[in-house]
């Protein structure tokens, strides 16, 4: 099958989120659709799967022009949409929940569980997704989850599949097997849209590639004769620096040390076990594993917002164990959260009132009881210029700020102050190139102030690029440490250890 | 640092206000008018559907308008009415704002009048610029600290607010019942539940009675105009107003920035239920004069509508505090001109916290009256 838009222009009030976007999907082919975040991406996408309908254009489907009404046209035409945020009922089974909405039923309307089992086992025969049909999903590890939702879109007939960032969560591992299950879809004849803001992923699977910016597409090409620095230069509009640039540490005196730290989760399992590490003054300290190996737990024990059930935390010298958020805080500690929507900001407040989010109470914007208004105002604003957040001004909702503007909204708050040490929890998750190349150098720029900097990622990536020294994580414990100096640490030895391979041993 | 007028520049583009929202200007002032407007119009078809005639309810229309701002007098009841509605209304909008549903203005109101009244005739001796000022200060206290119970149940045991404030409602009613048969409380030479009389000293005095001595309004209505500023000052002003702000909206983002749950949760019940006290203070000070059970007649509950109305803004509970006691004072003569039931303005009430709680319904209702939303976009 094979679909084409033509001419699609979509306003949201004044913002054109689409003009005049012309674009071919064909059967049998990955169309790699690259693009930063708020570049267009999401809403063509939606306008191709009938949740939105376009201003001016139209969509053909082999030749032949169709209008859809609703959400429901577009499956029903064969384009089925994998959301980046999974819509799945946690404490169904993977069938209920692959049939939910569509189920097949007996002569008296009853559920035929049976039946849907079986369909389902058909489909992940043919694509080789190995799901387990009769496992609740809140039992299924992320990457199996996704394949569920690529299940649900295969079971409603969907020859056009569109997939919304589909690797942003999953493990390098599971990339590697989703990559596998793209293929075999495309050989069945399946045409696929593949989302993302990752160069390397797109010249990987892809076929054919578009580039989206400021809603138009700026560029196409065949990824076999294209680099990431091509495909960054048209996504972002100019040439873009892939490595961070960065001189040989010079790591001065402890400002972090953790001792025999036991950190509990909210049921008493263990989530940090025993571990120990320190961060120095002047280096980058990078902390590698899969997710949900107790880094988020670690987190929170070191900046405050877990209580810490045995061992020691020191802070340049001072035992901060017992120490509240605030005195931290106080203390210099700064610290970016790994859900920016869900802690570091609050979305309906002004990108001001989120910029002294956590020093209103502090001079110079304390005055008594209150707080002095107009010195927050003019402190957020050279904020905004200093750390290139780009808003009209400084009144409006940091939820009206795009991916990146809010995660540099977030790092400006924590990096403008004076600091000894900067804990960063997934800096750049779900941001474009353009913004990850800023928040890293300002990131090494807090370590060649002499600050300590701790970066906790998913993305080896990341680690690998930023970090001097790099721990690896893994069931609460630090199982490993490489020395990065001049990139050099072992990628494989990194995974390995990752992966829990015991003999991964200090180096 | 290259070209330092163009920073300047970019900072004050930065500084410049930008033009309110629509959205926003519809969520708080469209929707509320249209929701009142609808309202009436339901209310209108319910005395249709109980067989009343259309004369009748033009007449009770007109009285309702009459009633409420048709005369100095109906104005002096409409504003009375208001006063303790828009002091509770302002002490659940501060809650709402922190992310708290306090449902217990009821029991704070009550509690905090009864308390009004016994500072009151305990230190009658006392003179006026004296009493009076301390009289409020006890109600205030005293439904502050009623209200921080719950607070504090809910903050060292996570105990929700909705069950606990509702409980301490029915403690209060029974605790103002077993207190108004105290010897030292009740009325001398009375076997109902009633309470001593306010001393002259500590009454909040009539301030129209030199054009009519039946003029009830009173000198709360300047307490209720200060509360609206303190309230404005604490919510968007002060540190402790942007913290319970913060965990309102965002309590995660309120607990990474540093602030203390507990204390938040703690210190905007105590705010709201000083509030509610307030009004029940003003209410025995500046009305009643004395306590008797259930002297409280719903204000606190009334007042969760008010706030609601209001969209938790002082400016807009004012305003809100003022349309129901307009509707209170009109539903009177409306009573009194037109034998239509004043149940008929609770009806009106609650048809207007529904269709509030319904913005959606509203605009479907009035499509006209809202900026044409592109479908899917990115607000409802």
């Amino acid at each position: 099958m094979d679909v084409e838009l033509r001419g699609i222009t979509k306003r949201f009030g004044s913002v054109v989120a689409n003009d005049g976007v012309n674009l071919t999907i064909r059967g049998g082919e990955v169309l790699g659709l690259l693009g930063e975040n708020g570049a267009g991406k999401s809403t063509m996408m939606n306008i191709l799967s009938g949740l939105y309908s376009p201003d001016e254009g139209e969509i053909l489907i082999d030749g032949k022009p169709v209008v859809f009404q609703g959400p429901g046209d577009g499956i029903e035409a064969g384009i089925g949409m994998v959301h980046q945020h999974f819509m799945l009922v946690p404490v169904f089974t993977v069938a209920e929940n692959v049939v939910l909405g569509v189920e097949p039923t007996g002569r008296l309307g009853y559920l035929d569980l049976k039946r849907a089992r079986a369909q389902v086992d058909e489909i992940n025969q043919l694509y080789g997704l190995h799901v387990p049909a009769d496992t609740l999903i809140e039992d299924l590890p992320v990457g199996i989850q996704q394949r569920v939702e690529i299940l649900k879109v295969l079971f409603r007939q969907a020859d056009v599949l569109i997939l919304d960032e589909p690797t942003a969560v999953l493990t390098p591992q599971e990339v590697e097997e989703f990559f596998g299950i793209v293929r075999s879809l495309k050989e069945a004849g399946k045409a696929i849209v593949f989302i993302t803001h990752k160069l390397h992923e797109i010249l990987e699977v892809s076929d054919r590639v578009s580039v989206m910016r400021q809603g138009r597409i700026v560029g196409e090409g065949d990824p076999k004769t294209l680099t990431e620095a091509d495909l960054a230069e048209m996504m972002v509009g100019r040439p873009v620096s892939f490595t961070v640039d960065k001189t040989v540490a010079e790591p001065g005196r402890p400002m972090l040390e953790v001792s025999d730290l036991v950190v509990l989760r909210d049921n008493d399992e263990i989530a940090v076990d025993h571990l120990n590490m320190v961060v120095k003054s002047g280096e980058v300290v990078g902390i590698a594993g899969v997710q949900g190996n107790g880094q988020s737990a670690l987190v929170e024990a070191i900046t405050g917002l877990a209580r810490a059930a045995s061992g020691k935390i020191v802070f340049d010298g001072k035992d901060i164990t017992h120490f509240s958020v605030r005195q931290r805080h106080s203390e210099g500690m700064a610290h970016i959260p790994e859900d920016r929507h869900k802690s570091g900001m609050v979305s309906s407040f002004t990108i001001a009132e989120n910029m002294v989010l956590n020093s209103y109470y502090e001079k110079p914007y304390s005055k008594g009881m209150a707080i002095d208004w107009p010195t927050v105002h003019k402190t957020a604003a050279k904020y905004c210029v200093d750390f290139d957040v780009r808003t009209p001004s400084v009144f409006l909702p940091a939820g009206n700020l795009s991916g990146g503007n809010q995660q540099k909204m977030v790092v400006a708050r924590e990096l403008e102050r004076q600091t000894k040490l900067v804990i960063a929890s997934q800096p750049t998750r779900g941001l474009d190139v353009g913004s990850i190349e800023y928040i890293h150098s300002r990131l090494i720029e807090a370590r060649d102030e002499g600050d300590g900097v701790l970066i906790v990622s998913s993305e080896l990536d990341e680690i690998m690029g930023l970090s001097d020294r790099i721990l690896v994580m893994f069931d609460g414990r630090i199982v490993a440490e490489f020395d990065n100096t001049g990139g050099k640490a072992d990628r494989n030895a990194i995974g390995l250890a990752m992966a829990g391979a015991t003999e991964g041993a200090a180096a | 640092m290259s070209d330092l007028s163009s920073i300047n520049e970019q900072m004050r583009s930065l500084l410049a206000r930008t033009a309110r929202g629509r959205s926003e200007f519809e969520d708080l002032v469209v929707v509320p008018v249209f929701a009142v407007v609808v309202a009436l119009i339901f209310g209108m078809l319910v005395m249709l559907a109980t067989g009343v005639d259309i004369a009748t309810i033009g007449k009770s229309f007109v009285a309702l308008a009459k009633g409420s701002l048709g005369s100095v007098n109906a104005l002096s009841e409409t504003l009375t009415a208001a006063i303790p509605l828009v002091l509770a209304g302002l002490g659940l909008g501060l809650g709402f704002r922190a992310g708290l549903f306090n449902i217990g203005a009821e029991g704070q109101v009550l509690l905090g009048g009864t308390a009004a009244v016994i500072f009151g005739f305990t230190f009658h001796s006392l003179p006026f610029a004296v009493l009076m000022p301390l009289s409020l200060l006890a109600g205030a206290i005293v439904g502050g600290l009623y209200a921080a119970i719950a607070g504090a149940l809910k903050a060292a045991t996570g105990a929700h607010e909705v069950i606990t404030t509702i409980m301490l409602n029915l403690i209060s009613f029974k605790l103002l019942d077993y207190l108004l048969r105290q010897p030292y409380i009740q009325k001398e030479g009375r076997a109902d539940p009633i309470s001593k009389s306010v001393p002259d000293a500590a009454q909040l005095p009539r301030l129209l009675d030199w054009l009519d001595p039946n003029l009830r309004l009173h000198a709360g209505l300047f307490v209720m105009l200060a509360a609206v500023v303190l309230v404005w000052w604490i919510l968007f002003r002060s540190k402790i107003g942007f913290a319970f702000r913060a965990s309102g909206e965002n309590p995660h983002a309120a607990r990474y920035a540093g602030m203390k749950s507990g204390l938040v949760i703690v210190a905007a019940m105590g705010t709201a239920g000083a509030l509610a006290g307030l009004a029940g203070a003003s209410q025995v000070l500046g009305v009643l004069g004395r306590a008797s059970p259930g002297f409280s007649a719903d204000i606190g509950f009334d007042a969760i509508a008010v706030a609601l109305l209001g969209r938790s803004h002082p400016l807009g509970i004012l305003f809100a505090g003022i349309l129901f006691g307009g509707l209170e004072a009109g539903g009177r003569q409306m009573q009194v001109d037109a034998g239509v039931s004043i149940d008929l303005i609770a009806i009106i009430q609650a048809l207007i916290i529904v269709f509030i709680a319904a913005p959606l319904l509203v605009r479907a209702i009035f499509p006209w009256g809202f900026a044409r939303k592109s479908k899917g976009g990115s607000e409802v």
